[in-house]
């Protein structure tokens, strides 16, 4: 901070380019700020390049842990082709495997039907399965199949889909909706408290009486309310609570302007005959920008925690499609047993929110107009 | 002052029933109704239940009634729990949800401030970042799934502490509950004290302070902390209407016996008496603490003034 | 509820002890019950939760024991009328209200007028339809005076029904058939069913009820077989969070749980072993086409998504066999019924996939016309499951299908206005054990038909099955079945519920049945 100070040479940088110049000094802050940019494209773009669909259900390989090697492990196979071959009500005979392929004899007490390769086709453990030969009775078959090599890096949860996938379009969902309702909340906060703050007198009491009122109504039941009316649309939902959020903000703002607008040089500005709006623009919202960014640093996590708690309480995204809240608040009802469903999302969610919240200290240390 | 408290007592009035309008009319036109379940009624029952409680009747007619009701104090019985009427509910559940509410409070105050000021004197050094940390880390993991952490180990693998139940208010049962509940604010409260001290630390009249050579200790409690306490008092007052009216997650996941459930339950189950009880109560918890931060911003920062 | 409401505002909400740690040594049963009863009047219950604490409070004329056989209860025997239209229910000798007063016929008058008196409102009124103008009573067409129950003198009870009913004995372990004592509920009104106020004629007498907390009941010294009940207390105590509940029984917290989180299951049962009970219950987890909107109305297409749901996998991979694949509507268990499953219970999947694909082509579906489907379902956690896995097993069929979850009461509210939906989920476990409890769901204008089938033959056969004897109605029930559910599939069986509870080994004599009904008095613990 104080280099900063030392360094700022005598011909008077502006704000923004100074702010700048103390934000690339904060190694937190860049560290965060690269580290959420990654965050993002990865999450964004990580999906296309997954070896699976997000929605794509694999039922031989439901909850399995995650593993770099891939699946199936060497106990699987067998596991799976007794599954396969039980509900095609066949009884094994012998089975082998010869490398990636296995060649497995089947029985039955009726004549076996050659469309049972479908049911290893089916499986999630075998593939291009075939009729190798048929006994003379028909109650023998013996058939070949090769077996696929899957990877789950994060594991599946309890539908058998690929958690990597999933956490990575969870990571898009949430945050999108952060980022929305935040900027939404802000915007409208920010106007409406300054405003009120500044402006004072009865103007300020009516602005403040309609915040106590939306204030007093509780805040679940009415984001409750949102989600039974909006149900699907969850874009307009979270607008909506963007709408409902920025009262925090607005009476933050509020307070700091209240006070700001006693200090001398403001006072100083009226007295020359600037323009109130004039005051509110150079003055006023410049000098609050600190708490702003702090509370929107607070706010976007605080939206996506909103999210989780709604997805706890069931009423969170449509399925197949996900939110990092729906995915934790799943993995905390498997544990303990799968663990690896609560820790993968919940790193992604925890340290996202680190990474703003240090962002948010560093533009907040960057912006501080008194520490010029 | 007085004066002021006074006439914003009188504005809450009309506030309260702006508040009990709009919430009575949002709740009936949610779609279902309290009878709508998964065991399904016939119609005549239905319109039997329903003419009980007097849902026959016309919209406009149920809203006088209700409220001539509540101008009694009588908030009438609750739909999905009869044997109840709304009041008794509160009398039992609210206790329990202020007590916990209030113990999280206090510590998270008092945690949260002296964390934040440690951090503030020492920015960004070594101290700063671990409270950062841990604050950020406090906020940032969900409530439900600190809630199960924490049975799982301190109640199954420890066995210090009950994995739920309320006992009879016993201290050894609200452990849990209270951690659970403090943590995020902790955190929220040690982060705003620390950005707003930062900020009165480098006011003139504390630099002034500084450099005539009083000691740390002497600026942050006689200077500093006043000024830096005006952001953690406006989020105080809405914390504390908050949590002083429970939480469902920490009631669900704990089996607690507080009100905060009733919040969620009320309004997912279309109890529509116990929906208008829950509004009321937070809308009064909310005014009450609404008019204290202001008292309190006036005793803090004398250049708050309302005239 | 006064008197501990106001101590416990005195004491700062010092809420009664769990458990009365006093110098006797109680048998204290911790009783894990999912959710609290929403009322304790038997008239006004209608809730698995309530059943479960009534049943040990109050004994209907008949009861089910330890195996949930039936028993004679409040009554010590019974006469049938030959054309089984009367019954004549002697009541036990001697026995007595909690208060120590008789209880006698006309309690019961009393308590069943009160029950289909349309100002009780109660949700169970219907119970009572077999019951000479119980229905007309309800709908405020007759005088509760005027249901066909009368008492002969004190301790004889006559019921008279509108035709011979098989199932009418089996009604009565029902909680909404409990007598209440008149007396006692003149005395208090709407406040008698709170504790220290109600009487009652079981083997406990409700002591505390703490909202959310837990409800205490201790044993009743004037019932008649209280010699023989083991447990002193019962708390039962509702966890609402299922994973919280199996942590609570793991340490000791509680002695039995009525639900686990099933999605945990193999852990469990790796760690408790036999403590984790699973087994048949009487109830059919179903979809349901609103089979008045096009497409829906084809029965084939019906039939073509019905037989596409791989329903072994839902059962053994989503439920964790906590649930049994179905194909009919009626559950098994029930004596002396033959369910009629849908043709291809029997065949393979792969038959049924291939033979659903050729309706869906001969249909004229295909990739260039797919077939969209909107599956709505209530929130919760394995119905989402469900869905998925239903999505996931139509989508090789091309079949499209969305989904849309919502709350639970704008889902029934949306099945009851008829709204405009494909298919949507619904549940339906019985309240006694017989068919027709399922069946009628398909009754046209019944109010949770929610398929709006509508078919005068089934009508017809569920008419005459009513008034028919005994085996002749079983046999009627079984062809409406097969005409309702197998042929029309007015609605698509899923699953058979299973009941999964968990029992510490301390309790003993808890026996698995189908009802899922366990007395606490045949109940001890160690």
């Amino acid at each position: 901070m104080t280099d900063a100070v030392q360094a700022a040479p005598a011909l008077g940088r502006s704000l923004w380019a100074d702010a700048r110049a103390r934000l690339l000094k904060n190694k937190a802050a860049m560290v965060s700020l690269i580290y959420l940019a990654v965050m993002t494209l990865v999450c964004v773009f990580g999906p296309f390049f997954t070896p699976h669909a997000y929605t794509t259900i694999y039922a031989d390989y439901t909850r399995v842990p995650p593993s770099f090697s891939a699946y199936p492990k060497a106990d699987g196979i067998e596991v799976a082709l007794k599954e396969a071959l039980r509900r095609a009500r066949l009884d094994i005979r012998d089975w082998q495997q010869d490398g990636s392929r296995i060649i497995v004899t089947v029985t039955s007490a009726k004549p076996v039907d050659e469309r049972s390769t479908r049911y290893l086709d089916r499986s999630d453990v075998f593939e291009n399965a075939q009729v190798l030969e048929k006994s003379a009775d028909g109650l023998t078959l013996k058939m070949a199949a090769d077996v696929e090599q899957k990877h789950f890096y994060f594991g599946t949860d309890s539908n058998g889909r690929d958690l990597l996938t999933r956490t990575l379009v969870a990571g898009r969902v949430s945050l999108a909706i952060g980022l929305l309702a935040g900027v939404v909340a802000v915007v409208i906060g920010v106007l409406y408290g300054a405003a009120s703050g500044f402006m004072g007198g009865k103007t300020d009491e009516i602005m403040m009486r309609v915040v106590d009122i939306l204030y007093a109504l509780p805040f679940t039941f009415f984001v409750i309310m949102l989600v039974v009316f909006f149900g699907r649309n969850f874009v307009l939902m979270f607008l909506a609570v963007g709408a409902v959020l920025w009262l925090d903000m607005a009476r933050i703002v509020r307070g700091q302007a209240l006070s700001l607008k006693r200090q001398e040089y403001v006072q100083a500005a009226e007295a020359l005959g600037v323009s109130r709006w004039g005051i509110l623009i150079r003055h006023i919202v410049p000098n609050l920008l600190g708490p702003v960014v702090i509370y929107m640093t607070l706010l976007v996590p605080q939206v996506i925690i909103l999210e989780s708690f709604l997805s706890y309480l069931g009423l969170g995204v449509q399925e197949p499609m996900s939110s990092w809240g729906v995915l934790i608040s799943q993995g905390a009802k498997s544990i303990p047993g799968a663990q690896w469903l609560l820790f993968f999302p919940s790193f992604f969610l925890t340290s996202t929110l680190f990474a703003l919240n240090f962002i948010g200290d560093g533009l907040r240390d960057a912006l501080d107009p008194k520490d010029r | 002052m007085l004066r002021y408290v006074i006439r914003r007592l009188l504005t809450a009035i009309p506030t309260l029933f702006l508040i009990v309008t709009i919430s009575f009319f949002l709740i009936r036109v949610a779609p279902g109704g309290p009878f709508n379940q998964e065991k399904g009624l016939n119609p005549v029952i239905k319109a039997n239940l329903e003419k009980s409680f007097g849902l026959d009747q016309p919209l406009w007619q149920q809203y006088t009634t209700y409220l001539g009701n509540l101008l009694r104090g009588d908030f009438g019985p609750s739909y999905n729990l009869p044997d109840f009427t709304v009041a008794e509910l509160f009398r039992v559940g609210l206790p329990v949800s202020i007590q916990l509410g209030s113990m999280a409070l206090l510590l998270a105050l008092l945690l949260g401030s002296v964390m934040g000021i440690a951090a503030a004197l020492y920015q960004n050094r070594a101290g700063d970042y671990a409270v950062v940390a841990t604050a950020t880390a406090g906020s940032t993991i969900p409530t439900f799934v600190i809630a199960p952490l924490f049975q799982l180990f301190f109640a199954l693998t420890l066995k210090w502490f009950p994995v739920g139940g309320w006992g009879d208010g016993a201290f050894i049962n609200k452990v849990g509950p209270v951690l659970t509940l403090m943590l995020p604010q902790l955190a929220i409260v040690a982060r705003l004290m620390r950005g707003s001290m930062i900020e009165s630390l480098h006011a003139h009249h504390i630099r002034t302070a500084r450099a005539l050579g009083l000691s740390d200790y002497a600026v942050v409690v006689r200077h500093a902390l006043r000024g830096a306490l005006l952001p953690i008092v406006s989020y105080a007052g809405p914390a504390a209407a908050a949590l002083l009216t429970g939480s469902v997650i920490v009631e669900t996941i704990f089996a607690i016996p507080g009100v905060g459930r009733y919040f969620i339950d009320a309004a997912l189950n279309r109890d529509y008496t116990l929906v208008m009880g829950t509004v009321v109560v937070i809308a009064i918890f909310t005014i009450i603490f609404n008019l204290i931060v202001d008292i309190l911003y006036a005793i803090v920062d004398p250049r708050v003034r309302y005239d | 509820m006064k008197h501990y409401t106001m101590k416990s505002l005195m004491a700062g909400a010092a809420i009664l002890a769990l458990t009365a740690g006093n110098a006797f040594a109680d048998v204290v049963f911790n009783r894990g019950n999912s959710a609290d009863p929403e009322s304790l009047d038997p008239h006004k219950t209608s809730t698995v939760y309530e059943a479960n604490i009534l049943r040990d409070l109050f004994m209907g004329l008949m009861i089910h024991n330890a195996k949930a056989e039936l028993e004679p209860g409040a009554a010590e025997s019974y006469t049938v009328s030959e054309d089984g239209k009367v019954y004549t229910f002697k009541l036990r000798a001697g026995a007595k209200w909690s208060d120590g007063t008789p209880v006698t016929a006309q309690d019961f008058v009393f308590s069943w007028q009160r029950l289909v008196d349309p100002a009780t409102a109660a949700e169970y009124a219907y119970l009572l339809s077999p019951v000479v103008n119980a229905d007309a009573i309800t709908k405020g067409e007759k005088k509760p005076a005027e249901l066909g129950v009368k008492a002969i003198d004190d301790a004889t009870f006559e019921v008279t029904l509108n035709s011979a009913t098989p199932y009418f004995l089996e009604m009565l372990t029902h909680q909404s058939t409990y007598a209440v004592s008149k007396a006692n509920v003149e005395k208090f009104g709407a406040d008698f069913i709170k504790p220290g106020n109600l009487v009652s004629n079981g083997a406990y007498i409700l002591a505390e009820f703490v909202p959310n907390d837990h409800i205490k009941a201790v044993k009743n010294p004037n019932f008649y077989d209280a010699a023989n009940v083991k447990i002193d207390v019962v708390n039962y105590i509702p966890t609402e969070d299922r994973s919280t509940a199996m942590k609570r029984y793991e340490a000791g917290e509680l002695d039995s749980n009525d639900d686990i989180p099933t999605e945990q299951l193999a852990d469990l049962k790796a760690k408790f072993g036999d403590q984790v009970r699973l087994g048949p219950y009487l109830g059919t987890y179903y979809y349901v086409f609103k089979t008045d909107k096009a497409p829906w109305d084809n029965v084939k297409l019906r039939h073509a998504v019905s037989e596409a749901i791989d329903r072994d996998y839902l059962a053994e991979k989503v439920w964790q066999n906590t649930m049994i694949p179905a194909y009919s509507f009626v559950p098994p268990g029930i004596g002396g019924y033959e369910a009629r499953p849908t043709e291809y219970a029997e065949k393979s999947q792969l038959d049924r996939e291939d033979e659903a694909k050729k309706v869906l082509a001969e249909l004229g579906y295909g990739p260039d016309k797919p077939l969209k489907m909107e599956i709505r379902y209530n929130t919760s956690e394995n119905h989402k499951n469900t869905a998925v896995a239903i999505q996931e097993q139509l989508k090789p069929l091309g079949i499209e299908v969305s989904l849309i979850n919502t709350d639970t009461k704008t889902h029934y509210g949306f099945l009851e206005q008829k709204g405009n939906y494909d298919i949507a989920r619904a549940g339906w476990i019985a309240d006694y054990k017989d068919p027709a409890n399922f069946l009628d769901l398909c009754k046209t204008g019944t109010g949770n038909n929610y398929g709006v089938y509508s078919n005068a033959d089934y009508d017809k056969l569920l008419a005459e099955a009513a008034a028919a004897s005994a085996e002749q109605r079983m046999k009627l029930l079984s062809d409406a079945e097969a005409m309702g559910v197998a042929r029309d599939l007015c609605v698509v069986p899923l699953l058979f519920y299973g009941f999964h509870t968990v029992v510490s080994p301390k309790l003993k004599g808890w026996e698995d049945n189908v009802m899922d009904v366990h007395p606490t008095r045949f109940l001890s613990k160690e």
